[in-house]
């Protein structure tokens, strides 16, 4: 990756983050922390790894992603504007009257969305059928999906992963938004998920972990899972809740916070000054 | 007059279908969850296996990943047990398959009372309950194998869930070639003037025997089929009903939230008359043969006629 492209990258992840703290706090309240440690892989799948056309949203061929954290749909929302795929006045309509744009993730009623997510642990599920479908009819598309590690104490996460490990469904790359936190607390304070990286090689997959908020990092590991062939492939992402957010990074109480406008303009300046 | 079972189970003739139409529609895919044994598709996946997608005992995710393969375009078919095709699954089914909008066919086999010796844990009183209340969902209970086959390429035809309450075993034989059915339409098997039946599933054949006993004594009922649950064929039941001033619905289901239910909202609002059920009076199932467990819930062509006097004796 050169150098031009990986500040592109961090570019449109500071986007992203930006975005992201405008829609919410112009509703108000809203999962800033768990949309906020997203910006840097949506980063990466929608401005260097995913083929996918705002086009043709509905391309044949176009890798698929499945945010199975659906909560964190304002994020891929930015992302899916920026991109284009959706006008950028819109992102403000987040969470108002008649919306397109629900607090998770709608395939009815969002362009570039390819399932509605919500109900944790679905989603994934979801992915993974849709990566028999592409093995059973020889397409060399992937599918993406991001859980998070709160959702990774949902059983129907280790029924697909179980099923997408043994299919050795190597055209599947799935990440999990490692912020070591969920609503009621830290995780490792409620149901710990130590060893992650441990558990998903039992299940059959081939793991990486790195630094989710380094794109280069996270763009490396999605080119070594393109290359692995004969296992599914998740990349722990090690990452902050509420990355970027002054008031709110780092925060249990950062899951589903509410941010008055004061707040919210200041966090939106401090993100375009890199001030954090 | 006693009307005859059919020769072959019936879900003989739903593996039959499924097989046919693959090879007509090569989008149809079938997941199974461990019970293809049980759901007799066995059979389709030996003449295709690369269609089969079987994800072990995990029903969440099996309805899950057909949801992902729906997306994909894909026509899934999932198997299981009615109970756990329901309750074990219901925010799968709520939310992955019908919230989205996806076209998956979800097939029960075992319905209610016909879970026989495997008992009260796999014996679903309340499936339909569940099912009707996911906005978007069509309910199929067949009646018999004739009815089956006509009804399959409109399930397959329909953009839509289908949840579908099958009978495994041998059902009574009860329509003709002459029939003609239409998925969300009921059928009329006998008009009549003092009371209407509605009937689902294994219930239409002892519906049919007690409309024959109630003729005996004078009475005529009009017995009709409501093999599509949800959408209600509510015009059909407001007609009836309208002519006849008394209802009986009789289902191998719980008195609360199936066909009863459905019937009793739709009269109630537009042609409120007495309606009487005769189905599964909110409890458990046990173990215990179709007919035992028949005579024991009050589910027999004489329980239907004791409902019917009971409903026109409220006419008066």
């Amino acid at each position: 990756m050169t150098e031009n492209h990986e500040r592109f990258l961090e570019e449109q992840a500071k986007k992203i983050r930006k975005l992201t703290i405008q829609m919410i706090g112009e509703i108000g309240v809203g999962h800033i922390g768990g949309a906020l440690s997203l910006c840097e892989v949506l980063s990466v799948l929608y401005f260097d790894q995913m083929n996918v056309d705002p086009g043709n949203a509905k391309m044949e061929n176009r890798d698929r992603f499945v945010l199975s954290k659906g909560h964190g749909g304002p994020a891929l929302y930015a992302a899916l504007a920026l991109k284009g795929f959706l006008p950028m006045d819109e992102l403000m309509t987040l969470n108002k009257p008649n919306t397109h744009l629900p607090s998770h993730c709608d395939m009815r009623l969002t362009n570039g969305i390819d399932m509605s997510t919500g109900s944790l642990g679905q989603g994934f599920s979801a992915a993974t059928g849709m990566a028999i479908a592409g093995k059973m009819d020889h397409k060399d598309f992937y599918i993406y999906s991001i859980i998070g590690d709160g959702e990774s104490q949902e059983g129907q996460i280790w029924e697909a992963a179980m099923l997408a490990g043994s299919r050795e469904l190597d055209n599947f790359i799935a990440f999990t938004d490692y912020n070591k936190m969920q609503l009621d607390g830290y995780i490792e304070n409620i149901n710990g998920l130590y060893p992650l990286d441990k558990k998903w090689e039992a299940f059959g997959w081939h793991v990486q972990t790195v630094d989710g908020h380094d794109v280069r990092a996270i763009s490396n590991a999605v080119d070594n899972a393109k290359k692995l062939k004969g296992k599914p492939s998740m990349i722990l992402l090690d990452t902050v809740k509420g990355k970027g957010g002054y008031f709110c990074e780092n925060m249990v109480a950062s899951h589903n916070m509410t941010i008055d406008r004061e707040t919210c303009k200041k966090a939106v300046e401090m993100v375009e000054k890199g001030e954090i | 007059m006693r009307l005859e079972k059919e020769d072959r189970w019936l879900r003989e003739t739903y593996v039959d279908l499924l097989i046919e139409y693959e090879k007509k529609d090569d989008r149809i895919v079938i997941l199974e969850a461990d019970l293809s044994k049980a759901a007799g598709t066995t059979r389709f996946t030996e003449a295709f296996p690369e269609k089969t997608i079987n994800v072990g005992i995990a029903e969440a995710n099996m309805v899950g990943v057909a949801s992902g393969l729906a997306a994909m375009g894909k026509i899934p078919f999932t198997h299981t047990f009615t109970a756990f095709a329901s309750r074990r699954c219901c925010d799968q089914v709520t939310l992955s398959v019908a919230y989205a909008g996806l076209n998956v066919k979800m097939m029960g086999s075992d319905p209610g009372v016909t879970a026989e010796l495997n008992g009260g844990t796999h014996m679903s009183m309340e499936d339909v309950s569940i099912m009707r209340n996911i906005p978007g969902m069509i309910i199929y209970e067949p009646v018999d194998s004739m009815q089956l086959k006509q009804i399959f390429p409109q399930i397959l035809a329909v953009k839509s869930p289908v949840y579908i309450r099958l009978l495994r075993r041998n059902a009574v034989k009860v329509f003709d070639e002459s029939y003609k059915f239409v998925l969300g339409e009921g059928t009329v098997i006998s008009e009549g003037t003092d009371i209407s039946i509605f009937a689902t599933g294994i219930m239409v054949a002892e519906a049919v025997e007690a409309c024959e006993e109630l003729k005996k004594e004078g009475v005529s009922a009009e017995v009709i089929n409501i093999h599509t649950i949800k959408p209600l064929d509510a015009k059909l039941v407001i007609e009836s009903a309208k002519k006849t001033g008394a209802v009986v619905v009789a289902e191998n289901h719980s008195v609360i939230g199936g066909l009863y239910s459905a019937v009793a909202e739709t009269l109630s609002a537009a042609c409120p008359v007495p309606a009487i059920p005769v189905g599964v009076k909110d409890h458990f199932g046990e173990v215990g043969s179709t007919d035992f467990l028949m005579e024991k819930y009050g589910l027999k062509s004489k329980d239907i006629i004791a409902a019917a006097k009971q409903a026109i004796e409220l006419k008066k």
